[in-house]
């Protein structure tokens, strides 16, 4: 679960990490009254950053800085109700909902610190570098060296001697080394209270003084984790994700949202992931990714066909089920169940392997409603690409 | 032969007599399996369906049933702590299916049964069958059917396709082995590829990956080193967009890695035979096993 610049800065700052006074603003007016306190208490510039998910906001003009609390409200209603695009959204953009306006920092030295998961060690992993205000994974193509890490040891943790080697391997030394050592091991203490899956201080900035910043955070949040954290779970914004992708997970159906015209419904995610192959070899472009479950029941099957058909631009259906212990007889039982509950108006091409296999078939075809079979999942990709209309997408 | 499960593995069922836990005990019974012991703390001196003794705990479990591994049906959050028990109880193999642990717990879990020499599979996978043999976990046993082929895989139905494949190849199973499709798992492709060059009966072994994470990276170099067996490899989620979680909780290309393509490229470049699409996973191994 992704959470907002302002939440994170939040949770950080709760945490004993050092992030610039703030406050989020949801209309010029707000924007220019945040900026007017903050000016109060002597700030002379200010950040207006754009609060959605989506990452490279600088480079979709969603952060500019302001010299007087005029300009900040005129940038803020400039963001405000309109869409952002960044790189990572997409043409179509955000809508910018609310923007965060934070007093301006002076700038010294800018570095990356982050935690997320090795998942080859098997542990936690501390990624530091010289190099900050950029993307990391630039730094990673462009210059590896530039990247250090230190593992958290299961059972141990972060040590301090880590945070410190860190520290120096950055190049810093004395009273600045120290500091950011001392928020390495806060950011370190802050993933494991959050049981996070991600948290990234990027820039940390080094004042003129020697003060360190938080001038930029994201954190995520382990969805498996929440049930331990009903504060952080209420910090969800729904309006940031898809809406089919919310309605889906209200049914405890996996689905993500792709371009293409064939709709799939599968059951598992991994053979989820093959069907959308098979139809992209098959010259098409999958419309979705969505999974089932194991079981594919009726009331599964029925919330996966109307969320399917509410993407306007799905011109075939492909249901691709392996029917292990829950057999094909039954599989198919459900979908023409399934099938009276909701109106479907693309052709349907059923696909069902496994177990009883050929009987679940043969119902299909004794069917009155129009279905396709087919028996392999090359052929059934063949089938769901022609009648959608061929390779266009 | 086979690895990690035979037809003399003595097996206890942690979680026994829960929902999932009570079904799919019945379905591995019925395909053979022996499972001697259950375990539910609170429900210990029972029986299971009449005829499994359920204890309290799994060291009880072991001390008088003798059990060697065990199969954790527990709900997430107690999931770890069970897991924990059966390392405890110095059981060599824990099989753990259950979906939904956090991910900090599983560290925590897997260092702790790797200092106990305990093996971990999972989780969130669908176990361990060694065909005709042994069946410890959900998998439809009836696919399988006893043979050559090593089957190694971060998926649950697309390695039941995989599997039927194998099947209709006529080519079978030796073992086949669900690693989990978690970002942090017990046992990895390359424990599993070093299991199998072990096992005189393997021939070939099948490898399905999916997106995330880097270990099919690390099973490729594996294979470069000259590895002994012909590997047969499919990447699921070719045509997934990054940074959306396909499904299992360890498939999203993060930060741009973790793609299909990647993964494609290095086991190519270590000599596997790596399919394009999932229909071929059968055809290409009895290919392969034929020449």
């Amino acid at each position: 679960m992704k959470l907002h610049e302002y939440q994170s800065k939040e949770l950080l700052r709760q945490r004993g990490l050092n992030v610039l006074a703030s406050a989020v603003a949801t209309s010029a007016d707000e924007a220019r009254e945040v900026a007017e306190k903050l000016a109060a208490e002597g700030a002379t510039r200010f950040a207006v950053k754009a609060q959605v998910h989506a990452g490279g906001r600088g480079k979709g003009g969603g952060i500019k800085l302001a010299d007087t609390p005029q300009q900040a409200s005129e940038f803020a209603g400039a963001m405000l109700g309109n869409a952002l695009i960044t790189p990572q959204t997409g043409p179509q953009g955000v809508l910018v909902r609310q923007v965060l306006i934070e007093a301006g920092a002076d700038i010294a030295n800018e570095l990356y610190l982050g935690l997320t998961i090795d998942r080859s060690a098997r542990c936690p992993v501390v990624i530091a570098s010289a190099e900050g205000g950029v993307e990391i994974e630039e730094v990673a193509a462009r210059n590896p060296e530039a990247i250090l890490k230190e593992p958290c040891v299961p059972g141990w943790g972060l040590r301090p001697f880590q945070a410190a080697r860190l520290a120096y391997r950055l190049g810093l030394d004395g009273r600045v080394a120290r500091r950011v050592a001392a928020t390495i091991m806060k950011l370190a203490r802050a993933y494991d209270e959050l049981d996070a899956a991600l948290v990234e201080i990027n820039p940390l900035v080094i004042g003129p003084d020697g003060e360190v910043i938080v001038l930029d955070a994201k954190i995520v949040l382990d969805e498996n984790a929440l049930y331990r954290h009903a504060d952080l779970a209420e910090l969800r914004d729904s309006s940031e994700e898809d809406p089919l992708e919310l309605e889906a997970s209200e049914h405890s159906l996996s689905y993500v949202a792709l371009d293409g015209t064939v709709g799939c419904m599968v059951n598992g995610a991994g053979l989820a992931m093959g069907t959308m192959d098979e139809i992209s070899n098959a010259g098409g472009f999958p419309a979705n990714f969505l999974d089932v479950g194991g079981g594919a029941s009726v009331e599964r099957v029925a919330n996966a066909f109307r969320i399917l058909m509410k993407g306007e631009q799905v011109k075939a259906v492909l249901i691709n089920i392996f029917g292990g212990i829950v057999r094909g007889d039954r599989v198919a039982q459900g979908v023409i169940e399934a099938l009276d509950t909701v109106e479907v108006k693309v052709p349907v091409v059923v696909r069902l392997q496994g177990t009883n296999a050929e009987e679940g078939r043969e119902i299909l075809r004794n069917s009155e409603l129009e279905f396709m079979v087919a028996e392999t999942l090359q052929e059934a990709a063949r089938k769901a690409v022609d009648a959608a209309g061929g390779g266009s997408g | 032969m086979s690895i990690l499960v035979d037809a003399d593995t003595r097996v206890l069922v942690q979680g026994i007599t829960g929902t999932e836990g009570s079904f799919h005990s019945r379905q591995c019974i019925e395909y053979g399996t022996r499972i001697v012991a259950g375990v539910t703390p609170g429900k210990g001196g029972t029986r299971f369906d009449d005829t499994v003794p359920v204890y309290d705990t799994v060291l009880d479990a072991t001390r008088e049933t003798e059990a060697e591994i065990s199969l954790v049906f527990v709900p997430p959050r107690f999931a770890p702590d069970a897991v924990m028990e059966a390392a405890d109880a110095g059981l060599r193999l824990v099989i753990c299916i259950t979906e939904g642990i956090p991910t900090l717990d599983m560290v925590a879990v897997v260092g702790y049964c790797n200092g106990r020499g305990t093996r971990l599979i999972g989780p969130n996978c669908p176990g361990v069958i060694s065909p005709g043999k042994c069946k410890v976990g959900i998998m439809p046993g009836f696919v399988h059917q006893p043979g050559r082929v090593g089957v190694i895989s971060r998926s649950g139905t697309l390695t039941y396709e995989a599997v039927d494949q194998l099947t209709r190849a006529g080519l079978g199973q030796t073992t086949c082995i669900g690693i989990g499709g978690d970002p942090v798992i017990g046992t990895t492709f390359r424990d599993c590829l070093e299991l199998f060059a072990e096992d005189e009966q393997t021939e070939a072994v099948v490898l399905i990956g999916e997106i995330g994470g880097s270990g099919e990276e690390e099973a490729a170099e594996y294979i470069a080193d000259d590895y002994a067996l012909p590997v047969v490899c499919f990447i699921a989620g070719q045509t997934a967009p990054p940074g959306k979680r396909m499904g299992h909780a360890g498939a999203i290309i993060a930060g741009g890695k973790g793609t299909a393509a990647e993964k494609m490229k290095a086991l190519q470049d270590a000599g596997a035979h790596v399919v394009a699409s999932p229909s071929d996973i059968g055809a290409k191994a009895l290919e392969v096993l034929s020449s």
